[in-house]
């Protein structure tokens, strides 16, 4: 859509994690697979081999007892920017089953495009994107809590988080059913936001400063969307992937620890 | 024909010319592209009508609302109900995968009754007719016996209608052997009754508090209602309030702590009663209300100061007498401090004494019902049932002491003490017991010594489970009555894990019974008619549902409307009259019981030579370890320093872990005075040296491969000790030995 059709400029969804409230609980994580239809095995402790959109890693600072400290990690898609669009996975997708959505920000998956090469597994460095080795088996009656708004994927492709884009999609067709032509902040929430007990996730649009996400992260777009926010960082910064998942922390080994520092490089640097 | 090399070129590619001009590979290629994004056995989900139907959580006690997402007659999806007073939106990992549950292959489909031995999974399915008909010949021959007493029950919790059903069917039919699932409610509410002389719950005003100081508890593992606890807990990110955490091991709460005090096991009380210490010694305590509505102070006060100064708790508890100092004038120093207790989720009900001890912290600070403090909150009243008439019989029954010795002599402020069920069931001592009745409960699973009560469960002869699922204690019965899911029936649900405010929630039927189940308030109100004469005439209602709205009374409209009621003005009672112990003023201690705030030191299972090691269970959000098994998402989202493959993984110190030459992510041999279990080594550095620390909720061997034959269940490997005063259980750990597989 064009800025002359009187559309507004162009969306950036994006997710603020607060890891000062993040408990690790995995909340999140089981939201996303109860929303997304992710499948289950019988053996899930191989997290290399499972599938899981979201996921939560478990970080300590390497200090012995009791000076120890852990903190948690929520990991979605970062849904990258890159520069223009050229996020690390996009870049490299020979079927172009992935692709960068200027008017949201989004990187979507398009699974029946997919076939299951995985280079765009090898390009993330987030390690955001699984591969299905296998069928999805739901047993019993389970098919039966499976969501129609969400494809089910089959074996074979790549997935990955989509930032509940689905649910974008009927908060607008809602929007332009009700004769507006945008949608508030709160009718467009992750699933993981919604179902966080913590209240650590925060999401909506990194371009309105109305939303709560542009408060908080402060986000420079002059500068690839760095956060402004001290105490807000992005997970291997200097990589310039251009994230749109910020994360806030009062710990510093906690930001540290988001990217590859040399031993005495200030935090926050950033590497330019 | 002579095929020469002309008209073989000519052959081949005017062959292959031919067909290329021909449609018939392209059509090949399209066909084999069309078949290979052809996956037939990829379900695609129904579409359907969207809604949302609103029921209440019942997975654990903590009460959250739920909005259940709809698609046609289908649930898809299980999200916290905004708006609500525990947990507003918020859900937790159980809950959300609460479908699978109902959804899943762990369901018990109709009556079964077993047909080969106890426990070897060989069921017959039968009606429920044939099945209420048995229950009741098999109950009816014990009561022309004169045996009524030797049934026993065993339901999840005591509140509601339905534990309320049980109670009422025990009774008249005769028996005194009703017990419940034991939690630190049952030890809070001992010390309301010792100190404030009320039968209420301890509620905990924890958003309002600026200054928490936990004694062990999960805060944010399952502690109290867990969805409330992480919203408070971030509230007190933005407040500003400090929260203290004591315990062995870096938990998760104690990570997102201000502080983490390290401890040595087991002491807490000791640390309890040493900053009481300090606020006595420095005159720190609120004067008014220590001065007009306490009783007992004077004697009290002389034993804390000379048993408990910094440096006796120091050497007690391993913490710098500094520390111990700081931390009370801080307490004292804080607008709202709350001091709280019960170690991990709270389900170890754990030892009186200590309870009483940080009850005590609270009380020198003056914050008994107070914004921001401890609430006494009573237990919603329901509408009384008609009276019921108890037979000779059952009055004999009655009469009878019961198995596991609660309301004895030695333990006659226990209304129930499961954990001392198995050794009064085995040992017989007084008589056997010749039938058990299993009710929302799983204590095959969750009674710490779980193999000894297991044992105990194989010699009764007649069992019946209500569970839905077949899990451990089902699989050990004769008969299973099966229970609708909680998405398929109608219960009420007393919230009593720590509100502020009473609140009851209800549970509604979201999806129609998928199976031949029926709701088992149901099941008892048939089986008592079936039964027939006084029994059955204790149950006049037709239905359950009629049962439970004459019981809620007039709550009943608001609960039907809003899905749960609450005292909205409920107010906390005013100092001077909030007590009514034999003085009307707070009591420090019970001199008649022998009772008072203190350390009781446990003394463990085992000899510290053969078993050098603590063993301590801790609780993940990650992991169910009560009465419901772990769905497979939620066994999905274990962390893999848990479990790895079939192995859990055992929370060990380096500095423990390599003088035995355990190396991280290696296999080893942990071994209780209970029993052995192969284990894998995880090197964490937050883990007190000494201590291995264990996931409590793994080892399920009921139900499905998704959810079964996972690591180990710790009720195996410990044992209950009992709490001298309470009589229940108070283990926090057992002495173990870890050696290279």
């Amino acid at each position: 859509m064009k800025e002359a059709q009187g559309h507004k400029k162009n969306k950036k969804f994006g997710m603020v994690i607060d890891l000062d409230k993040c408990t690790g609980c995995g909340a999140c994580m089981v939201a996303c697979m109860a929303e997304n239809n992710v499948p289950f095995q019988e053996d899930e402790s191989d997290k290399l081999l499972g599938t899981a959109w979201m996921r939560v890693y478990k970080m300590t600072n390497g200090k012995p007892f009791p000076e120890t400290d852990v903190c948690y990690i929520p990991r979605p898609c970062m849904h990258c920017e890159g520069h223009a669009g050229h996020s690390p996975c996009v870049s490299v997708c020979p079927a172009t089953a992935t692709d960068y959505d200027n008017h949201t920000g989004v990187v979507s998956q398009i699974y029946t495009r997919c076939f299951g090469c995985r280079y765009c597994m090898a390009a993330c460095p987030y390690h955001a994107r699984v591969f299905n080795w296998w069928d999805p088996v739901w047993p019993a009656d389970m098919e039966k809590m499976l969501n129609p708004d969400v494809s089910v994927r089959m074996r074979g492709v790549v997935e990955k988080c989509s930032f509940c884009y689905h649910r974008y999609q009927q908060a607008m067709e809602k929007a332009y059913y009700e004769e507006r032509q945008d949608i508030e902040e709160d009718e467009y929430q992750t699933s993981c936001t919604q179902a966080c007990p913590a209240g650590a996730i925060t999401f909506g649009d990194l371009n309105n400063p109305d939303h709560a996400v542009h408060q908080l992260a402060k986000p420079d777009n002059k500068h690839g969307g760095r956060p402004k926010n001290p105490h807000a960082f992005r997970l291997l910064e200097r990589l310039g992937t251009n994230p749109k998942v910020y994360y806030l922390s009062s710990r510093e080994w906690v930001i540290r620890a988001g990217d590859n520092y040399v031993k005495n490089e200030k935090t926050g640097s950033g590497g330019h | 024909m002579k095929i020469d090399r002309r008209s073989f070129l000519a052959l081949t590619i005017g062959g292959a010319a031919g067909t290329a001009l021909t449609p018939l590979p392209w059509k090949l290629t399209d066909d084999s592209s069309i078949w290979s994004q052809n996956w037939p056995w990829t379900p695609v989900p129904a579409k359907g009508e969207n809604s949302y139907a609103f029921t209440s959580c019942n997975l654990c006690p903590g009460g959250c609302g739920l909005m259940v997402r709809m698609v046609g007659d289908r649930a898809v999806k299980i999200e916290g109900l905004e708006g609500h007073p525990v947990n507003d939106g918020g859900v937790c990992v159980l809950g959300l995968s609460g479908l699978q549950l109902l959804y899943g292959a762990t369901r018990v489909k109709s009556p079964m009754k077993r047909v080969g031995k106890r426990g070897a999974g060989h069921w017959k399915k039968i009606s429920w007719k044939a099945a209420l008909a048995e229950v009741a010949e098999k109950l009816g021959k014990l009561r022309d016996d004169n045996q009524s007493h030797t049934v026993a029950c065993v339901t999840g919790s005591k509140y509601g209608t339905v534990p309320a059903l049980f109670k009422r069917f025990m009774t008249v039919y005769g028996s005194p052997n009703v017990m419940t699932t034991p939690s630190v409610s049952d030890t809070l509410e001992m010390a309301l009754q010792v100190m404030h002389g009320v039968e209420a719950q301890v509620g905990y005003d924890v958003e309002n508090a600026d200054y928490i100081l936990s004694f062990g508890s999960g805060l944010i593992e399952g502690w109290g209602s867990p969805v409330r606890m992480f919203r408070a807990n971030s509230a007190w990110r933005e407040s500003g309030a400090k929260v203290v955490q004591v315990e062995p091991r870096l938990s998760n709460t104690a990570a997102k702590s201000d502080q983490w005090i390290p401890i040595n096991p087991g002491t807490e009380a000791a640390l309890a009663m040493g900053i009481a210490h300090v606020l006595i010694k420095e005159a720190l305590y609120d004067d008014d209300f220590i001065r007009n509505y306490t009783e007992g102070f004077a004697g009290w006060m002389l034993m804390v100061l000379e048993e408990y100064t910094p440096e006796k708790v120091a050497s007690i508890t391993g913490i710098d007498k500094m520390v111990i100092v700081k931390v009370a004038r801080e307490f004292a120093g804080a607008g709202k401090p709350l001091a709280l207790c019960g170690r991990a989720n709270g389900e170890t009900p754990g030892s009186l004494a200590e309870a009483m001890a940080v009850h005590t912290v609270n009380a020198l600070v003056g914050n008994i019902n107070q914004e921001g403090g401890v609430v006494a909150v009573p237990v919603p009243e329901y509408a009384a049932w008609p009276e019921i008439g108890l037979d000779s019989t059952a009055q004999n029954g009655m009469a009878k002491d019961r198995v596991d010795g609660a309301g004895s002599d030695a333990f006659s402020l226990a209304e129930s003490l499961l954990n001392r069920f198995a050794e009064g069931a085995m040992s017989a001592k007084a008589y056997p017991v010749n039938a058990l009745l299993v009710s929302d409960a799983n204590p095959v699973y969750t009674t710490p010594g779980a193999k000894d009560f297991k044992k105990a469960v194989e010699k009764i002869p007649f069992v019946v489970s209500f569970s839905a699922y077949l899990d451990e204690t089902a699989q050990q019965a004769d008969l299973v009555l099966p229970n609708h899911v909680y998405l398929e029936r109608y219960e009420d649900m007393p919230v009593m894990t720590g509100l502020q405010k009473p609140m009851v929630g209800l549970i509604q039927p979201v999806v129609y019974p998928l199976h031949d189940t029926k709701n088992v308030g149901d099941t008892i109100i048939e089986l008592a008619k079936t039964m027939g004469g006084s029994i059955g005439d204790a149950f006049p209602w037709g239905s359950y549902e009629a049962c439970l709205e004459e019981a809620l009374g007039d709550k009943w409209e608001m609960l039907n409307e809003d899905g749960l009621w609450q005292d909205e003005a409920f107010q906390p009672a005013a100092w001077g009259e909030a007590f009514a112990t034999a003085s009307g003023k707070f009591e420090f201690m019970n001199p008649a019981m022998n009772l008072m705030p203190s350390y009781v030191p446990l003394n463990l299972e085992g000899n510290a030579s053969t078993f050098p090691l603590l063993l301590m269970p801790f609780d993940s959000m990650r992991l169910a370890s009560g009465f419901i098994s772990n769905p497979p998402f939620v066994i999905k989202s274990v962390e893999d320093t848990m479990l790895k493959k079939k192995d859990v993984c055992v929370e060990v110190n380096p500095a423990t872990a390599k003088p035995l030459g355990l190396a991280d992510g290696k296999l080893a041999t942990l071994s209780t005075p209970k029993g052995e279990a192969r284990v894998r080594i995880y090197h964490y550095d937050g883990i007190m040296p000494g201590v291995v620390a264990i996931p409590r909720g793994l080892g399920h061997t009921a139900d499905d491969k998704y959810m079964a034959g996972k690591g180990v269940n710790v009720n195996e490997l410990i044992g209950s000790v009992e709490d001298r005063a309470s009589g229940l259980d108070t283990a926090w750990g057992v002495r173990a030995k870890l050696a290279k597989a």
